[in-house]
């Protein structure tokens, strides 16, 4: 059984699509779960549809939605305060300095990142190599494990299949509560995932109900 | 936001003639454009804060797109296909374009004070 998890993502809402039923999982064996989530998703573009948000309240409205989110997730949140897509313009070794130190305190036994080069948004790949460089600081003995999860479409091709696969049909209603509770963000974000089909539901269950992660090999 | 009203746009622009403002420029199609759909392409630019004067503003179009261009002291600040404007709590004249699901497509806003998030 993990010890604890640390969850190191970039925006609001990359826990509840990319990871929620992992974590949903590892809360109900009781394993404790922190999100360091890097920015408040201050430049994202899904206003809410009908729109209900403007740039200027938008990172007040995805505070709100993240700190719900957890709350359903019933995760520790720690916001880090970097601004939206500026983390690849960060001095690398700054972030994950921060990361590190945080990392040292908490002590967790595995981290979820993102795969860096492999996940499409340049946040994801950024705050991934950070993320990744920080727990390669750290002394070989006390290194959590790293699970990064890609979401290219060319990752099988480029990097094989991922070693670590959880169906997350279990924790479905978790992962849909906590996809919802990004309300700004959770239409536009499903409706670019699957155009066709128009029940949230629907969606979630198609194309959502695997979580998939690549463990991290720090001797390669 | 409201859809756009010509006249009371041009009024609230002018108010900030002749003064240090502060303006966010902002357009996007979004970082998973090319993701979802191999032929596009990602584009997008912001800039925040820029402390400019401008002692020309005007909104064209009609109601499908407008245009706002601002005339600087030494140059221009153009945004095309804006159709949504608001005067925010603290002041901001923030105008906007979404597309029909309500993302964010372009937006220019104009403040006396920088934007603070």
């Amino acid at each position: 059984m993990e010890k604890h998890v640390v969850v190191i993502l970039p925006h609001p809402d990359d826990e509840a699509f990319g990871a929620a039923g992992t974590i949903a999982r590892f809360r109900e064996e009781g394993v404790p779960v922190t999100y360091l989530c890097g920015t408040l998703g201050e430049m994202g573009r899904n206003m809410g549809n009908p729109t209900f948000a403007t740039r200027e309240t938008l990172p007040k409205i995805r505070k709100e939605e993240l700190i719900a989110a957890c709350k359903v997730l019933d995760i520790e949140l720690n916001m880090l305060g970097y601004r939206d897509k500026t983390l690849e313009f960060e001095a690398r070794e700054e972030v994950a300095k921060d990361l590190l130190a945080r990392l040292e305190k908490i002590e967790p036994s595995l981290v979820i990142t993102h795969y860096p080069d492999h996940a499409v948004h340049p946040d994801h790949n950024a705050f991934g190599a950070a993320a990744i460089e920080a727990v390669r600081l750290m002394d070989a003995e006390k290194r959590p494990k790293v699970w990064a999860q890609a979401i290219t479409n060319t990752r099988v091709e480029d990097i094989g299949e991922a070693d670590i696969s959880i169906d997350i049909t279990p924790f479905f209603e978790k992962k849909l509560a906590t996809i919802m509770a990004h309300t700004s963000q959770a239409s536009g974000v499903l409706g670019s995932i699957n155009q066709v089909a128009a029940d949230m539901e629907e969606i979630v269950k198609k194309n959502l109900s695997v979580e998939q992660f690549y463990t991290w090999n720090f001797n390669k | 936001m409201n859809v756009i009203d010509q006249e009371k746009v041009q009024y609230e622009l002018e108010k900030f003639l002749n003064k240090d403002v502060y303006i966010h420029i902002e357009t996007t199609n979004g970082a998973y454009a090319s993701h979802h759909n191999e032929k596009a392409f990602n584009v997008g630019v912001f800039m925040r804060n820029a402390k400019v004067r401008y002692n020309q503003a005007k909104i064209v179009g009609n109601p499908t797109s407008y245009r706002v261009g601002l005339k600087t002291e030494n140059g221009w600040i153009y945004a095309e296909g804006v159709r949504e404007y608001e005067i925010d709590e603290e002041g901001h004249l923030l105008i906007a374009g979404h597309d029909q699901e309500g993302r964010l497509l372009v937006t220019l806003e104009i403040s006396e004070n920088p934007f603070v998030n």
